[in-house]
C-alpha cells in the first residue's frame, strides 16, 4: 500500500469523516484519494484558519475532521489554533506537508521551515515528523491520541517520506 | 437601530436554533439577551463563525444560523465560495452590516462603502442572498428558516454598541453545553 492509500486508510479506520484542504504539491496524490473516498467529506478551503474553523464546527456537529495543509499554514494559523482550536479543546489532526527540508529546490520554502518546529513547540502543540516512508505506520496511533487527547496534534511530512507516495 | 436592537429583535426567531455567534460585542449582546445552551459563543478568532457554522450545517440535520459581522466576513472573505460551493440547506449566514468593526471602536469597514456584501456573496455563487433592512431581520431570518434553502442574508443597520459585559463562562463549557444540544437534537 503507498502512504497515499496508508493515509487515506487510516483516516477512514479513525472515523475521520470530514477533511478540509489547502493544496501543497506533495500533498496532490494524498488529496485525491480523500476527493476519492465515499468515507469522506472533502471540502477544499481557501485559507488554512477558515478550514479550522470548518473542522472545528463539524467536530461539534460529531463528525471527526482533520486538516491537511503546507507548513507555511503554521505562519496563517497560529492566532486560530490558540484561540479556537485549543482555547475551546477540540482535536485536529493536521497533516502538514514539510517543505523546505532536504530536497527542496525552493530556497523561499527554507524560510518557513526554519520555524515550523520552532512555532509548533511554542504552541505546545504534539509534533511528529515523518521522514522515511515506513513512518506512515505511526499515523493510526497518532490519530488516535489526538482524538483521546483533545488537542490539535501536527504530523510534518517531508520530501523523503513522500517519495513512498506511488 | 443598532446591532444590538436588532439581536433583541432576532430572540423570538432565533432562541431555539442553532446559533453560532461571532467573537466580540455580538456574541455578549447574544449572551446578555437570551444565553442558551444552543447558543455557541465566539471569546476569539475574528472571522471564523461562518466557517464554523458551514461544518456544522454539513454533517448534521439541524438548522444552524451563524451570526457574523461586516468586518469579521470581510477578514474571512474565502468563506464566501467556500459557502457557495458546500451548499448546506439547513446553513443561515446572517451578516449584520453596520458598516463598521463595532468591538474595536467603530472604525469604519469598507462594507460601508463601496463594497456591497450582498453583491460579493452572489459574485462567489451563493443562489439565495437576501439583502434587509434592520427592522426586518426578524422576519427575513424567519422566511430563511422557512425556505429550506442555504440563505445569506445581509442585514444593514446603524453603528452603535451599548454596554455589555465580557462573557466569563469557561469555552470548554460553552462548547461541551453546545455539543450536548446538538446531540440532543440529532438523537
Amino acid at each position: 500500500m503507498s502512504v497515499n492509500e496508508q493515509i487515506v486508510a487510516d483516516l477512514v479506520s479513525n472515523e475521520v469523516s470530514f477533511v478540509t484542504t489547502v493544496p501543497c504539491k506533495q500533498l496532490a496524490g494524498v488529496i485525491a484519494g480523500i476527493e476519492a473516498s465515499s468515507d469522506i467529506f472533502h471540502i477544499p478551503s481557501n485559507k488554512e484558519d477558515e478550514g479550522m474553523g470548518l473542522c472545528a464546527g463539524a467536530w461539534m456537529g460529531g463528525k471527526r475532521a482533520a486538516i491537511i495543509m503546507q507548513n507555511t499554514a503554521i505562519g496563517v494559523t497560529i492566532n486560530t489554533l490558540a484561540t479556537l482550536i485549543q482555547y475551546y479543546h477540540i482535536p485536529l489532526p493536521m497533516l502538514i506537508s514539510y517543505r523546505g527540508e532536504l530536497g527542496e529546490p525552493v530556497a523561499c520554502q527554507v524560510e518557513m521551515a526554519v520555524h515550523t518546529k520552532a512555532l509548533l513547540a511554542q504552541m505546545n502543540i504534539p509534533t511528529y515528523h515523518f521522514h522515511h516512508p515506513d513512518d506512515v505506520h505511526e499515523l493510526d496511533a497518532i490519530l488516535k491520541y489526538c482524538y483521546m487527547c483533545k488537542k490539535p496534534v501536527a504530523i510534518l511530512t517531508d520530501a523523503s517520506f513522500w517519495k513512498g507516495a506511488v | 437601530m443598532i446591532r444590538s436592537e436588532v439581536l433583541k429583535s432576532l430572540v423570538p426567531v432565533i432562541s431555539d436554533q442553532l446559533v453560532v455567534c461571532n467573537i466580540g460585542l455580538p456574541s455578549q449582546e447574544l449572551h446578555l439577551l437570551d444565553d442558551q445552551p444552543s447558543n455557541f459563543y465566539m471569546l476569539g478568532t475574528m472571522g471564523l463563525a461562518s466557517s464554523i457554522g458551514l461544518g456544522l450545517a454539513l454533517v448534521q440535520p439541524q438548522k444552524v444560523i451563524a451570526i457574523d459581522g461586516d468586518g469579521s466576513v470581510l477578514t474571512n472573505f474565502g468563506t464566501l465560495p467556500t459557502i457557495a460551493n458546500n451548499v448546506a440547506d439547513n446553513f443561515i449566514l446572517l451578516i449584520i452590516d453596520n458598516g463598521s468593526y463595532g468591538s474595536t471602536g467603530d472604525q469604519p469597514t469598507y462594507a460601508g462603502k463601496k463594497t456591497s456584501l450582498a453583491a460579493v456573496a452572489t459574485a462567489c455563487g451563493c443562489e439565495r442572498v437576501v439583502e434587509c433592512q434592520a427592522e426586518d431581520a426578524a422576519a427575513t431570518v424567519q422566511a430563511a428558516l422557512d425556505a429550506a434553502q442555504m440563505t445569506i442574508i445581509v442585514c444593514k443597520c446603524e453603528s452603535g454598541n451599548i454596554k455589555v459585559p465580557v462573557i466569563d463562562k469557561d469555552p470548554v463549557v460553552i462548547r461541551e453545553r453546545f455539543m450536548d444540544e446538538v446531540r440532543k437534537r440529532n438523537a
